[in-house]
């Protein structure tokens, strides 16, 4: 039930939500998933006739996943339309790449949420359970 | 005379701790800052942002080294106030205080 409502909450669309389904969402973490579709739009020019998922998408995936549906679930109903929120760092290694058609769960842990900004220790598994990518995300999450 | 002497050596300890102080501070804020020569030069008027340009989120982890360092609870209306060196050295020995 947690899962679905803080899915519903999330102030992204098509074609930049990078979020299908939350597996599991607690104070202390959350796992997803999201399944790269053969025809993303970015695809066609990276790289060109050889479509590898760019670094900066799985930072999204992970950021999105690890951080903002953390940040929508701790503020619960303090979480609104004026609420801002922002990436302010990543320290991420990417181990291997990601093809079109892949399915990726993210798994994060809070480091810390004070003062607005959270932190959090990602990473990125694929279906064959190899490490795709980890590293550590924070932002900011501010309620007006 | 005696009096006198404590009076003295106490005041002289105080001056000392506060050196100390900025000194730990400058440790602690050392790998975020991003003005190396207002760094250098750091006083008790330095501005966390204005002079050093820590941005907002690092200064949460000053904080939180802040509260590491001296096992202290800084609460959110003490972080909202804690822009200047000044206004840190203040924070921190006021939450000392209030532990011991």
């Amino acid at each position: 039930m947690k899962n679905d409502e803080t899915l519903a909450k999330l102030p992204y669309s098509k074609p930049f939500l990078f979020v299908d389904e939350i597996l599991h969402i607690d104070e202390n973490g959350v796992k997803g998933t999201f399944r790269f579709d053969e025809n993303l739009e970015f695809y066609k020019g990276h790289f060109v006739n050889n479509p590898v998922t760019p670094g900066v998408i799985l930072t999204e995936v992970m950021a999105q996943i690890g951080l903002v549906c953390l940040g929508v679930f701790l503020l619960d109903n303090s979480f609104n339309k004026s609420t801002s929120i922002g990436l302010t760092s990543t320290e991420i290694d990417f181990l291997k790449p990601v093809f079109p058609n892949e399915k990726v769960t993210v798994i994060s842990e809070k480091i810390y949420f004070r003062f607005g900004k959270l932190k959090c220790k990602v990473l990125m598994i694929n279906e064959k359970e190899e490490e795709v990518c980890r590293g550590t995300i924070a932002g900011m999450i501010i309620s007006k | 005379m005696i009096n006198n002497l404590c009076y003295i050596s106490g005041e002289k300890n105080k001056k000392m701790n506060k050196e100390q102080t900025i000194i730990e501070l400058k440790a602690i804020i050392k790998p975020y800052i991003a003005n190396n020569e207002a760094f250098e030069n750091l006083t008790e008027e330095t501005d966390f942002i204005a002079d050093l340009k820590i941005n907002s989120a690092n200064l949460v982890d000053v904080v939180l080294d802040i509260e590491e360092k001296y096992n202290i609870i800084i609460d959110n209306e003490s972080m909202e106030k804690m822009l200047t060196v000044k206004a840190a050295m203040a924070i921190i020995e006021e939450k000392l205080a209030a532990r011991d």
